[in-house]
């Protein structure tokens, strides 16, 4: 089941240029680009890994490109995305955020339910991808 | 969309032109007001204007080999700026990067000046992170490096300035088409840095040397330094400061248009002590804005001399 959080997550995965026009779109708008990743894909796991430190006071995107084929090197199993931070009074916060990376074959959810007091059902999700350690869960653990 | 279905439009966009017209790509550019502001704005380096010229007119030609698709291979920019100190170097770059970005060899054309600093770190594994931080804020312009030399010292192996220089060097080369390096320092120094990394030399297409300011040209970049702040010398100011120019390029750390500046600065500072202490006289803009030749000849350099 692909996982669609973020921007552009209901399109056909980003090209590299396409994601260099996103990435130039956020540096001429002053945000600081960051590149974070995981392997755990529930909704509510917020935050990632970061690559690196986030990168302030870039003018082009060659530099993120060039991160971000380094961490794909790294981390090509797992889910990569950049997030823009507008550090503009007000705002102090992310203004996109979109995966530019994702593993070949993603699982998907299952839903569990627990019977609690009375007839109430409470209902959770949990990734099948979680069932196997951290670091191995897509691929062959390589 | 009124052309007849017969003829493919597609197909003729596709080729490249046959012919260009010289003068309209050289409009389009505009790259005649870049050279000649540099032109007006720069006194005397007339060796550096001129391989300036010649550097934007094969950047010119360049371009339209890549329109007619004749271009093979990303012209080499890197370049290599060699002189003595206030000769207006850095300045020289920073109209580089404008030179480049109007005929669109950079696609930003902004320039982060570094020295050794900003390159080399503290400690071991300091480095690369430094250097690759520095490297990916100059993507898309000028990264210009002061006193380069500084960054090999080989009386240490263990230096670090090495690490940096090999992640320059790749950098140089993989990714000639995202930033342009530019590199300065005196022009002895240099040489020996040219020659302990061969690599360093190879990779850099231009170099180019900057010549001292006769003092003829001192005198018009001071002037043109004054018009600037708004100011101007009297007569007397004037020949007092020619006479200045002569005995300061004589004594010992001389730097050209820079001690220029700094003589400027210490002027007006004399200039605005001698007005307020007469604080009884009404003052016209003509009082403000001119340097009288008490003002120049107070200075420790003609005491010295």
């Amino acid at each position: 089941m692909r996982v669609t959080q973020g921007c552009f997550s209901f399109l056909p995965d980003l090209t590299d240029e396409q994601i260099t026009a996103q990435v130039q779109y956020c540096l001429d708008k002053g945000w600081a680009v960051n590149i974070e990743f995981t392997d755990d894909p529930h909704p509510r796991n917020t935050y990632w890994e970061m690559w690196g430190l986030p990168m302030f006071d870039l003018r082009d995107a060659a530099g993120i490109m060039k991160e971000l084929a380094e961490c794909r090197r790294v981390y090509g199993d797992r889910y990569i995305r950049m997030s823009g931070f507008d550090s503009a009074h007000g705002w102090e916060s992310v203004r996109i955020s979109f995966i530019v990376n994702r593993p070949k074959d993603e699982p998907g959810f299952r839903l569990q339910r627990q019977e609690v007091g009375g007839r109430s059902i409470r209902y959770t999700t949990v990734s099948y991808a979680v069932d196997r350690p951290e670091g191995e869960r897509y691929g062959d653990g390589a | 969309m009124s052309e007849p279905a017969t003829q493919p439009p597609k197909e003729e966009a596709a080729k490249p032109p046959v012919s260009i017209d010289l003068r309209k790509e050289f409009e389009a550019v505009e790259i005649e007001a870049v050279l000649a502001q540099l032109d007006q704005e720069l006194i005397g380096l007339v060796p550096v204007k001129t391989r300036i010229r010649e550097i934007a007119s094969l950047l010119l030609v360049e371009r339209i080999r890549q329109k007619m698709a004749l271009a093979t291979t990303f012209p080499t920019l890197h370049m290599s700026f060699t002189g003595n100190p206030g000769t207006g170097k850095t300045t020289v770059a920073l109209r580089m990067a404008g030179i480049l970005h109007k005929l669109g060899f950079v696609r930003r054309g902004h320039v982060i000046s570094v020295t050794r600093d900003d390159l080399v770190g503290q400690y071991i594994g300091h480095t690369a992170p430094k250097t690759k931080e520095i490297l990916k804020k100059a993507m898309g312009g000028v990264l210009f490096i002061d006193e380069a030399y500084y960054l090999y010292r080989p009386e240490n192996e263990r230096d670090y300035g090495q690490e940096s220089i090999e992640i320059l060097l790749q950098v140089m080369e993989s990714q000639r088409e995202d930033l342009v390096v530019i590199l300065a320092g005196y022009a002895d120094r240099m040489e020996k840095f040219f020659q302990s990394n061969p690599g360093f030399r190879s990779r850099i297409g231009h170099h180019i040397d900057f010549p001292d300011y006769s003092d003829a040209e001192l005198l018009k970049i001071a002037e043109l330094m004054l018009q600037e702040q708004n100011y101007k010398f009297s007569p007397g100011a004037r020949a007092a400061f020619e006479n200045y120019i002569t005995i300061r390029k004589s004594q010992p750390l001389f730097s050209n248009a820079r001690s220029i500046r700094n003589a400027l600065d210490r002027m007006r500072l004399r200039q605005a002590n001698r007005l307020v202490a007469d604080l009884d006289r009404v003052l016209t803009a003509d009082d403000i804005m001119s340097l009288e030749a008490s003002d120049v000849l107070a200075s420790r350099v003609f005491s010295k001399a």
